[in-house]
């Protein structure tokens, strides 16, 4: 089952062309920053946006800024949505469960493609921006935010622990969409239940007056992959990212498990 | 296998939604090698009760066993045996048939995968798709869904055929090349089990009947059994008032032409009217038919909503 899920994912060319749009936008960040010379000002704009026009080589970790926030977001919410909710409203559903596939053999295999789905993205992005980031800026050993500068090892080790970051934090994402999607027949609902949580948080992320909410706003530790490129790395907020983002995958998961478990499949 | 062994049998099972019950006590019995017509009014709960046969739907009380086995709990060694078609067919749309069939194929348990191709072709084969290629199944007329839906069913050869209107959307010859198939998979030991609200499609095809109404198994029985001659003939004659006169004592009714007459024998009726002279053009023993068989214990369907119509 694991199986015909990933041909199912890799043979959709919707899959192909979410990825190619969220390959797209960093790059046409980068094309009009080398065409312009304009960086935003340090502090402005996506983060590290501001030294990529003297380094190429730092640009694939600009590109996860640059789609981290919603674009990325958006994408794994429709395929994390999609997931369930899309197989009972295609009908596809019953069918799947009378071959039969057991209920938690299938959900499972979802949440595997889900996780693929966002591995693939999260490289693609990484890969590009590399490739575009290097071509039109030049390539430097890569200087850290703090200024030393990295050997190419632990450079490639920083980019693959940033993508694995960003990679965790969009798990975070797909466990509230894949648990929607088990609640509802439709794809939509629960792609948009999953953003409408993340506006939420992305709000309350800002407000002074949630200060006591938000160590535990799922968005909250999202942007911590920067400290990766930090010299040293400033493990704080990563590591409680990462608890966060574990707790809300877990406990989703688990809810999602429940309710698909017991339900009553009338689609 | 032992002629009386149990295909599906339910003990009072039992469905609600909310408030509603959607299936009230139900206890099927459908042996193995049985042409199986479950009939009901559209929204009587057939498809509930279909999809707690499968596993679906969680029933709220009862048992279920099919295929000697109790369900949902044993569903993994169930299933395999089952063919389905639940409420319509679904594919997904943007693959072709056989691309769908190897990928439902392959997630389930697994079988000889060097055969996949075979079994996918052989089911394509049966249900009269075999030349539709590579057209994503998007561009399939109703006729070719339900057909594509059929082949899901029968891709593994399975013991028991649970059919949800099986017939949907196919022309009159569509429906009559399934049921011709499904005779012939019946005759090589296939169960049958279809769920349709068509009396002329079950009567042509089903050798026993479960009636459901408002959630109620109101009639279940042998259709030989329920149609057996009710002990009265049919006759019809342009001489209708010398028939009416000579048999008086015996009439049943009369409406025209036509004459109901209580009699055994309709062979020794007809030699006694041909001997006083009287011109036959028809004579038959009486049978039920299953319309107004169903029509007797089955109110209303649950889709008409009668009462004063209020501004």
């Amino acid at each position: 089952m694991i199986r015909v899920e990933l041909v199912k994912l890799l043979l959709r060319p919707r899959t192909w062309i979410t990825i190619a749009l969220l390959a797209a936008l960093p790059t046409l960040v980068a094309i009009l920053l080398a065409l312009t010379d304009i960086a935003p000002r340090p502090g402005d704009g996506p983060v590290l946006l501001s030294q990529v026009l003297g380094n190429g080589r730092l640009f694939p970790a600009a590109a996860l800024a640059i789609v981290l926030p919603i674009f990325l977001p958006v994408a794994v919410s429709v395929v994390a949505g999609e997931s369930v909710a899309g197989e009972a409203s295609q009908g596809t559903l019953r069918y799947l469960l009378v071959r039969p596939v057991g209920r938690t053999h299938l959900l499972v295999a979802k949440l595997v493609a889900v996780v693929v789905f966002i591995l693939l993205a999260v490289t693609v992005v990484a890969v590009v921006g590399y490739v575009v980031g290097t071509s039109l800026f030049g390539s430097q050993p890569l200087p850290t935010v703090s200024g030393r500068t990295l050997s190419t090892t632990e450079q490639v080790l920083r980019i693959v622990a940033a993508m694995l970051y960003v990679g965790w934090s969009m798990l975070g994402v797909g466990a509230v969409a894949l648990f929607l999607s088990t609640l509802t027949d439709s794809a939509l609902q629960a792609a948009l239940g999953a953003l409408a949580v993340l506006v939420s948080s992305t709000v309350l992320v800002t407000l002074d007056a949630a200060d006591t909410l938000k160590p535990y706003l799922p968005t909250r530790y999202w942007l911590a992959f920067v400290d990766f490129f930090r010299d040293p790395i400033l493990w704080r907020d990563i590591e409680r990212g990462f608890a966060l983002q574990a707790v809300y995958v877990v406990v989703l998961l688990l809810c999602a498990w429940a309710a698909f478990a017991t339900k009553d499949v009338t689609s | 296998m032992s002629a009386v062994e149990p295909a599906i049998r339910t003990r009072g099972l039992t469905k609600r939604f909310g408030r509603l019950t959607v299936v009230d006590d139900v206890a099927l019995d459908v042996r193995a090698g049985d042409r199986y017509g479950f009939l009901g009014p559209n929204g009587s709960g057939k498809t509930t009760t279909v999809r707690m046969l499968l596993g679906l739907v969680h029933a709220d009380e009862g048992e279920i066993e099919v295929l000697g086995q109790a369900m949902p709990r044993r569903a993994r060694a169930v299933l395999p045996e089952v063919g389905a078609l639940v409420e319509g067919p679904a594919a997904y749309p943007h693959l072709s048939a056989a691309a769908n069939l190897r990928l439902l194929d392959a997630a389930g348990p697994a079988g000889p995968r060097a055969d996949r191709r075979g079994r996918v072709a052989a089911a394509l084969e049966q249900v009269g798709l075999g030349g539709v290629g590579r057209k994503p199944v998007r561009a399939y007329s109703l006729g070719m869904r339900q057909r594509l839906g059929l082949a899901v069913a029968l891709m593994r050869a399975p013991r028991l055929l649970v059919l949800d209107e099986p017939t949907n959307g196919l022309d009159p010859q569509g429906i009559r090349e399934v049921r011709e198939l499904l005779e012939t998979l019946n005759r090589q030991g296939t169960t049958v089990f279809l769920s349709s609200h068509l009396l002329a499609e079950v009567e042509q095809l089903c050798t026993r009947i479960g009636v459901v109404d408002r959630g109620r198994l109101v009639l279940q029985d042998d259709l030989a059994t329920l149609r057996r001659p009710t002990g009265r003939v049919v006759v019809s004659s342009p001489d209708s008032d010398r028939v009416a006169g000579l048999l008086d004592g015996r009439l049943h009714s009369r409406t025209g032409d036509r004459i109901v007459v209580r009699a055994a024998d309709p062979a020794a009726l007809n030699a006694e009217l041909v001997a006083a002279g009287v011109r036959v053009a028809g004579i038959a023993a009486e049978q039920r038919r299953l319309e107004d068989l169903v029509l007797e214990v089955i109110g209303a369907g649950s889709d008409r909503v009668d009462g004063p119509v209020r501004p």
